[in-house]
């Protein structure tokens, strides 16, 4: 799992970016706390392999669950 | 994929022509040339007109800024996307603010008169275009080993809201005629558009900004690193709007020489860019993005911008900032002070794996 809650972007895209390069996971879990993370996050995942499905948590956070197509 | 990338990407190229329509036409009114949206020059003026420098020919309440600011700040209360944020470091951020100010007045231009420039013929913004895009590479290379200045926590709304609340209320002051602060009587400072044309355009680019997230760091950024070219569609839709404006008004002069509030030391126009693509990687934006997040309520950014006013005046005392004549007396030991102080910030704030 990732936590880059209080992250703006580009940190969150690149801290599963570089998750995804070293243990190419079947799922991973990315914790945000903005909109432009969650649709930077799932944009970059769409193109790398990954299917994304965002759950708001309370309080203005979202887990991304990203999962190997 | 072409109708695809038009489809995801239509609000950031439609928001860099209005950007670059913008600016031919404020220049067109009355603005310095080549200066229709200067971010860099226009918190100058600001500072100047808080007199926080003594720089007679740049001083102005500029509304372009208090539009921008305010346009995003409306934006994202009706999108519901205000969240006031902060406490990501910020002494560091009032610091890099500051040098990335100083850094793009040796230049003369925050990256998006860069490209104003560029579309009014200057070739001497290329030069600064290929230092700008060296500092962002090299600030993606930090961020790559784990840069990061630490995470933002909530704030409250009258923190989020004191500095959107505190530049409006200081324009507000201008225009009933306070007479505290400075207005040039000659030079770029004395070169306005209306009031209220710069305030309403500022307003629409405020606004859509802040929906498109148009950043000129970020469109080169995320094209190197993620290969994702969308918000460098916007930035080149700048670019063409500002060439097609200038082109149609006949204020197309290519060439290096006698170019508007420019100078031709090409070191300085490529080391002073440097500072400023290097400092606004760190950053996470331009100072254009700085502006619309403070917008959104995200205090780090609006500490960022009341660094960058504090640089743009350090910059005039101290003679670090050019002219058309050529660079400040100190100009150029700033520059490489500068740069000194952004690399101690890169290699002090790499994270450890976790």
């Amino acid at each position: 799992m990732i936590d880059a809650r209080g992250l703006s972007c580009p940190l969150p895209v690149i801290r599963t970016q570089s998750e995804i390069a070293k243990n190419h996971p079947d799922t991973l879990e990315v914790l945000v706390d903005n909109k432009p993370a969650v649709g930077n996050v799932t944009r970059f995942a769409n193109n790398s392999g990954y299917n994304v499905t965002v759950k708001e948590l309370e309080d203005e956070e979202y887990s991304l669950v990203l999962t190997k197509r | 994929m072409k109708e695809n990338f038009f489809k995801k990407y239509w609000l950031v190229m439609l928001c860099g022509l209005i950007i670059g329509a913008a600016a031919v036409t404020l220049t067109a009114f009355g603005n310095p040339a080549n200066m229709g949206f200067c971010i860099a020059c226009f918190l100058r003026d600001i500072a100047g007109s808080l007199k926080l420098h003594g720089a007679g020919v740049v001083q102005y309440f500029r509304p372009e800024i208090v539009g921008i600011v305010l346009g995003a700040c409306l934006m994202a209360l009706i999108g519901k996307e205000f969240k006031p944020k902060g406490g990501s470091s910020p002494v560091i951020r009032f610091t890099l603010g500051a040098a990335v100010m100083v850094g793009a007045l040796v230049f003369l231009g925050c990256p998006l008169r860069m490209v104003i420039r560029i579309g009014g013929g200057d070739l001497n913004a290329i030069i600064g275009l290929v230092g700008f895009v060296l500092g962002i590479l090299i600030g993606i290379f930090f961020l790559k080993h784990n840069f990061s200045l630490g995470r933002a926590y909530k704030q409250s709304k009258v923190e989020g809201l004191a500095f959107p609340v505190m530049l409006t209320v200081g324009f507000v002051l201008t225009l009933i005629g306070v007479t505290f602060f400075a207005v040039s009587t000659e030079g770029p400072g004395s070169k306005h558009a209306p009031v209220l044309l710069a305030l309403g355009l500022g307003l629409v680019v405020g606004a859509l900004a802040q929906k498109s997230r148009l950043c000129m760091v970020g469109g080169i950024r995320d094209a190197v690193m993620f290969k994702e070219f969308g918000l460098l569609a916007g930035f080149g839709c700048i670019l063409v709007a500002v060439l097609v404006g200038n082109a149609i008004l006949g204020n197309l002069n290519w060439g290096m020489e006698g170019q508007p509030i420019a100078h031709t030391e090409w070191l300085w126009n490529l080391l002073g860019m440097t500072v400023v693509g290097w400092g606004c990687t760190l950053l996470g934006g331009c100072p254009l993005r700085q502006l619309v997040l403070a917008g959104e309520g995200n205090v780090d950014s609006a500490i960022t911008v009341l660094g960058m006013i504090a640089g743009a005046a350090a910059a005039h005392t101290l003679k670090t900032a050019s002219s058309a004549d050529g660079t400040g007396v100190n100009g150029p030991i700033a520059t490489i002070v500068c740069l000194a102080v952004i690399l101690i910030v890169s290699v002090t704030h790499l994270k450890k794996e976790q």
